[in-house]
């Protein structure tokens, strides 16, 4: 009974797997298909040859280098900029006792339901103004700073025990200094799941840069996926190894460091 | 000054600097411009802008483009929302039970749909979906259903969105199930087979009722998400056929970065925004309604 159990239980859980899995495997298997093989009837599920033509064409017909250039750039500078500007401000809620401490905290966590969305429109106006507009500022500026960042690093510091910055300022050290030697080591575990889900995020997000970026030679990945999507709508062997170049980045990160990523989102469940 | 509050300030001073500019004054901003005609024009001088007071509200009322997204994205939302939610909890409890070794392996595989590109996987789905050469399509035939149009055809493109979301999202959630599944004390489910009760009424007495925070949970997070559907019908449909996968966003985008028409735009963002606050009080209200009683 128990054994039966279990088999059928295994049976369950692999399907789900396999069906999980397929739609990424038939990406990366009909992208190294020969033109016109994955567009055939019945469908075929390998290479009757493998070829790297569509990954050649897409590098030097299609300027994919630019675009992941774009998408690397954007991705690990919003990363690093915000890791930067979201610890201090995480530790500052965390550890400081000023005035008006909880309610602009407060303020800020309530600030979260807004969908992004609201703030699209005049954000591309303001970085019109600025000049900003189909530049990578237009993606780092609005990305600088997030709420859901300072959340995750101040609940983490709040553990860091007072005794020890206070031994630190018994020895002399400044509020940077704490900061430098003490807290950030200290939180090197949230931090790295930060930067994974950030560096995710801005890589994989659509919208943002759909607006910003109004000339092509400024496309992340994504939104030169979409588009040549949208004209090559023929061309599925191309489309697939267009969106194995997309994927595969993000989902070997996340294969290398699923740990972190994980744990990021348990912990931002917790927030009773 | 105290010395701790000039460190806070200095501490907090970029993060608030960054947030206030580019999200506190943009959403004001964007409330002032729903009550413009903001357009084009007023793109090179904001001066060309006149108020117009509800006009664009008014408008959004009477446009039944408006209406048509309202509906698609409810019916993504309470079609696709509940859905991906009950295959979350169903691979969360596949995962948390006892007689599953390399639970880890699965979790990942499960998982990895939630970390890639969305335009991408729009992207192979549409392949998956296409009437002739699909993958989909094929595997029915087996079992003798006839090729279905899946993005061509108005009924069933928005259920073809849904399933591809769910395939997409369900890890996620799922992550969180087994987080609220973890905490669930032992002893109770120890205590309730003494007493003789059977599985089912474990997971009906004990396990549903002490998963509720975390359901609530869930429900506000997939319903805010879901509330934002764009990528999918940006990239697999253009809104269409027949504007049946025309949402909110999209509609929001195409107004506003498409014809340029500013004003109108901010409105349809506001009514997301609107939509959102009130999904948001309403499912509070019935969380603290549960804990007190």
């Amino acid at each position: 009974m128990k054994s039966l159990q279990r088999t059928l239980l295994y049976v369950v859980l692999v399907v789900i797997a396999g069906i999980t899995l397929a739609p990424l495997v038939w990406m990366v298997s009909a992208s190294l298909m020969p033109t016109g093989q994955a567009s055939t009837f019945p469908p075929s599920f390998f290479p009757q040859e493998v070829t790297f033509d569509h990954y050649r064409s897409l590098f030097t017909r299609l300027n994919l280098a630019r675009y992941l250039f774009n998408s690397v750039l954007l991705s690990v500078a919003v990363m690093l900029i915000s890791l930067v500007i979201n610890s201090m401000a995480g530790y500052a809620f965390a550890k400081f006792r000023f005035k008006g401490s909880r309610s602009i905290f407060a303020l800020l966590l309530s600030s979260m339901i807004i969908p992004a969305q609201v703030t699209m429109l005049p954000l591309f106006l303001l970085l019109n103004k600025m000049g900003f507009i189909n530049s990578y500022a237009g993606v780092i500026i609005p990305g600088m700073a997030s709420v859901f960042g300072i959340f995750l690093i101040r609940q983490f510091a709040q553990s860091i025990p007072d005794s020890l910055i206070e031994a630190a300022r018994i020895d002399g050290a400044g509020d940077f200094k704490i900061y430098w030697t003490i807290i950030l080591p200290l939180c090197k575990p949230i931090l790295i799941t930060l930067s994974i889900i950030t560096f995710m995020g801005t890589w994989n997000d659509f919208l943002w840069p759909l607006i910003v970026m109004t000339d092509d030679s400024m496309y992340t990945l994504p939104v030169a996926l979409a588009n040549l999507s949208l004209e090559h709508v023929q061309d599925t062997e191309l489309m697939m190894a267009g969106s194995v170049v997309t994927i595969a980045p993000v989902l070997i990160l996340f294969a290398s460091v699923q740990r972190y990523y994980i744990s990021g989102i348990m912990a931002g469940s917790l927030k009773e | 000054m105290r010395a701790s509050t000039r460190a806070a300030v200095i501490f907090l001073a970029p993060a608030l600097t960054a947030i206030g500019a580019f999200f506190f004054v943009p959403v004001m901003a964007a409330i002032v411009i729903s009550f413009t005609d903001f357009d084009i024009y007023s793109l090179g001088n904001w001066k060309y802008a006149r108020f117009v007071g509800l006009k664009n509200y008014l408008d959004l009322i009477e446009n039944p483009l408006f209406w048509k997204a309202l509906r698609n994205t409810f019916y993504f939302l309470f079609v696709g929302g509940p859905l991906s939610i009950a295959v979350s909890l169903a691979a969360a409890l596949l995962l948390q039970s006892k007689l599953v070794r390399l639970k880890g392996i699965f979790r990942t595989v499960y998982f990895a749909p939630v970390v890639t590109t969305l335009v991408a996987v729009a992207v192979i789905w549409r392949f998956v979906y296409h009437p002739r050469f699909g993958v989909l399509n094929y595997g029915l035939s087996f079992v003798g259903v006839t090729p279905i149009d899946w993005l061509g055809d108005p009924e069933w493109a928005m259920p073809a969105i849904i399933l591809m979301a769910v395939w997409k999202n369900f890890g996620y959630n799922m992550i969180i199930f087994i987080a609220g599944l973890q905490n669930i004390p032992q002893e109770l489910y120890e205590a309730a087979s003494i007493d003789g009760a059977g599985k089912w009424q474990q997971f009906t007495s004990i396990t549903l009722p002490m998963l509720a925070p975390t359901t609530l949970f869930i429900s506000i997070i997939t319903m805010i998400g879901y509330l934002q559907l764009f990528a999918e019908p940006y990239v697999m449909t253009q809104g269409g056929p027949l504007d049946a996968t025309l949402s909110i966003v999209l509609l929001m985008y195409e107004q506003g970065f498409r014809w340029w028409n500013m004003g109108y735009s901010a409105a349809v963002a506001f009514v997301l925004f609107a939509l959102i606050l009130v999904a948001s009080i309403f499912q509070s209200t019935l969380n603290r309604r549960f804990k007190t009683s």
